[in-house]
């Protein structure tokens, strides 16, 4: 036993020397080689989701219903508020899709978002989630324009930060969207886990915005950035935008769900935070 | 797992041989205590089997022994692969292709893995309808299998994931195949494999064991006659987002009776019945519940029916029983189409530890159909039907069960009937017929049998049916 302590304790010792010697190394190398994957660090949010019950309702507004033609992709489910479709428990926010009848549709699930309650312009925005799975099951974790309600999507500008199609457990898509290259016209890039998938545990899916450039990462992974030379029209990401989290059920980026689709299916947000520079 | 046991009792007593000599003179632990592991290397086949030995490839019986060989023309990314030849189904060297591959001498430590993956394609599109590993020709108690895979005339990536690593520390069965040609109408083709090996995915998730085909049954049980948990299976979605569903056996799961003093399940999936009262029967897989259950009511012993006496063979025709050969029978359970099904049980008989019993609940009108998809009997030649009965419930003035056979379903159709009444039954004990065919009024040609009715109008809704034969 002694020389097992004895053992982990030099390890414990020699774990910070090889850290200081790594740093010296990277000050050493030239700073266009480093990927740096986040530069903001003053927090202005920070959703933790640590009391029971509904999320903050200081910070969080839901959309209710089946908006117009499934929210513009023919989704299947119906958006409620529901304690069964929207909770806060354990430390974590579970937004739950149900196969249910209710209200005219086969499905239901929960669509927050901070309209009006939160509105940023730049920043970095990040959440830590672990995904649901299945075919037709359209989790996403992004943002709109502020001014959508006078200048209609896609004008507003949208930033999906994270979207993953269920029967794609290992792939994360991150997109922009804006006047010219909306909906399969976005701007948009997949990235892939190696031995691992988005549904067995929680990973960190965000951006870092700023003036004239967008950066996409998951976890400690910088995994592509969007600038004015990337969009084929208006750049129109250099204004407020609030928060959207939803679960969605079918609709057009991944279709309908099959037999083998199990429900319920629960996405789980540990936090949502927000930080400046 | 004698072996582990054994290993595992070494290492406590290295241990506390360790401990001992720890205290007696504070050295440190010997670098030798450890477990003792074996081979954890998961290549099967690359250029060339890989750790195999020289003896590990068993056919199956009857399939052609010649199937497998290394093919060095055909290789995905490499140099050789795996070749198999599916013989013609007339072939005389045998009908099919399918063997073990079974490591010589210690088997591999597959802890560390989660699939066996493969590349494969054929020379044809066809369905192979097994692969799988962990069949020995020993316990086979690891055993996984694969049905009704789709291969194509390019390399695909297959995967057949494991139920549980944990339980593969010493496995010799490394691969299995079965390959015939009911779909291609007994013509043969060839297939390849290569790139053989168990792989750690890492994206292999969201575990979904199932016994019972996922159903929840509940059925009487009866004390001493055992009951096999059948429809294990493991299902997992696959990095790509399919779902992969395996058949495992029971040596994967772990099994909870809910009152021990009812039912006990061993690690083969066999529930023993030992005393009176209600049991649930739930498993799992590495601590995911599986879906699906048994719930055993248990009242009394089974009495089994009256063994019939040895008869020539050809002196009998049998329906149902274990004493004699059966003709095949398309049905237990069969009803009038516009009708539906209102009869319950027969399909499939109650298994009593192989001995197989027909018990009809809900009864009011109920066929054993042997004319459909089998021959029919022709039973010109005999002279009684024997059956015997017990009837599970109370008597009354009036009830009676009408058994009716028909010759010639459908065509030109004739029938006789013949009318047990209830004072010739007794609640809860078996009851032996012996009755004249001639005694089935209006059954004027009995050379082409079909259907055998069992008719209550409901006045007599459980019974138990065994020993259904014709003879002379």
């Amino acid at each position: 036993m002694n020389n097992m302590i004895k053992n982990i304790r030099s390890t414990r010792l020699m774990l910070p020397i090889i850290l200081l010697a790594l740093s010296f190394m990277t000050s050493g190398c030239d700073t266009d080689d480093q990927q740096t994957v986040t530069t903001f660090t003053n927090l202005i949010l920070s959703e933790e989701f640590d009391t029971d019950g509904a999320p903050n309702p200081a910070v969080w507004g839901f959309d209710i219903g089946t908006g117009e033609n499934g929210w513009g992709n023919q989704e299947l489910q119906y958006y409620t508020n529901r304690t069964e479709n929207v909770k806060v428990e354990n430390g974590v926010l579970l937004i739950t899709a149900r196969e249910e009848s209710f209200e005219g549709s086969a499905f239901t699930s929960a669509r927050l978002l901070t309209k009006d309650l939160f509105e940023e312009e730049f920043g970095r925005f990040e959440a830590r989630i672990r995904l649901p799975y299945g075919r037709g099951i359209w989790p996403a974790f992004w943002m709109l324009g502020a001014d959508i309600d006078e200048n209609p999507w896609p004008g507003a500008g949208e930033i999906d930060i994270m979207e993953y199609r269920g029967q794609e457990p290992t792939v994360l898509v991150g997109s922009v969207h804006g006047p010219g290259y909306s909906a399969g016209e976005a701007i948009s890039k997949e990235y892939t886990l190696e031995k691992d998938r988005f549904d067995t545990g929680f990973h960190i899916f965000g951006i870092e915005w700023g003036p004239n450039y967008i950066n996409f990462y998951v976890d400690d992974v910088l995994y592509n950035q969007i600038t004015p030379e990337d969009v084929t029209g208006e750049w129109v990401f250099d204004k407020p935008f609030y928060i959207l989290m939803n679960l969605a059920v079918g609709g057009t980026f991944v279709g309908p769900p099959n037999a083998e689709t199990e429900f319920p299916q629960t996405m789980l947000v540990d936090y949502v935070r927000v930080y400046k520079k | 797992m004698k072996n582990r046991i054994y290993n595992n009792i070494h290492f406590v007593l290295v241990l506390s041989l360790s401990i001992a000599v720890f205290y007696s003179c504070e050295r440190d632990f010997s670098e030798d205590v450890q477990f003792a592991t074996f081979n954890n290397s998961g290549e099967i086949f690359i250029d060339a089997p890989v750790g195999l030995g020289s003896d590990f490839y068993f056919p199956f019986i009857n399939s052609k022994a010649t199937a497998f060989s290394v093919d060095d023309e055909v290789a995905f990314e490499s140099e050789s692969s795996m070749r198999f030849d599916v013989p013609n189904a007339n072939d005389p060297e045998g009908s099919f292709a399918g063997a073990i591959f079974r490591i010589e001498g210690a088997g591999r430590d597959l802890t560390g893995f989660d699939a066996l993956t493969f590349y494969a394609k054929a020379s044809q599109g066809v369905t192979i309808a097994e692969f799988g590993f962990g069949q020995d020709f020993g316990e086979n108690k690891f055993q996984v299998t694969r049905t009704n895979v789709t291969l194509s005339t390019n390399w695909v990536k297959y995967i057949i994931p494991i139920p549980d690593p944990s339980k593969l520390f010493e496995e010799r069965g490394m691969l299995w195949y079965s390959a015939g040609t009911t779909e291609t109408n007994g013509f043969g083709y060839t297939f390849w494999l290569d790139d053989v090996r168990f792989e750690n995915l890492g994206n292999i998730a969201q575990s979904r064991p199932a016994i019972l085909n996922g159903a929840d049954v509940t059925q009487e049980g009866f004390l001493g006659v055992p009951v096999e948990l059948t429809g294990l299976t493991q299902t997992f979605n696959t990095g790509s987002g399919e779902n992969v569903t395996v058949v495992a056996k029971p040596s994967y799961y772990t099994f909870e009776s809910s009152n021990t003093d009812v039912a006990v399940v061993n690690e083969l999936g066999v529930v023993s019945v030992i005393g009176t009262g209600e049991a649930t029967i739930d498993a799992s897989i590495a601590n995911v519940a599986a879906a699906g259950s048994l719930t055993l009511d248990v009242t009394r012993a089974f009495d089994f029916a009256p063994t019939p006496p040895q008869r020539d063979l050809a002196d009998v025709i049998s329906i149902f029983s274990e004493a004699y050969p059966n003709v095949a029978v398309d049905y237990y359970n069969g009803f009038f189409i516009p009708d539906g099904q209102t009869t319950q049980g027969g399909a499939p008989p109650l298994d009593l530890n192989g001995d197989l019993v027909i018990n009809y609940t809900d009864l009011n009108f109920v066929a054993i159909g042997f004319f459909n998809e089998v021959p029919s009997v022709n039973a010109t030649e005999m002279d009684t039907l024997h059956i015997d009965i017990k009837v599970n419930e109370a008597i009354d003035p009036g009830d009676f069960i009408r058994l009716q056979l028909a010759n010639s379903v459908g065509n030109n159709e004739t029938s006789g009937a013949y009318t047990i009444n209830g004072d010739a039954l007794t609640t809860d004990q078996w009851v032996s017929f012996d009755i004249p065919l001639s005694d089935f009024a209006g059954l004027t040609d009995r050379s082409q049998l079909g259907l055998l009715f069992f008719i209550t109008d409901a006045s007599i809704t459980d019974i138990f049916v065994d020993n259904i034969y014709f003879y002379r």
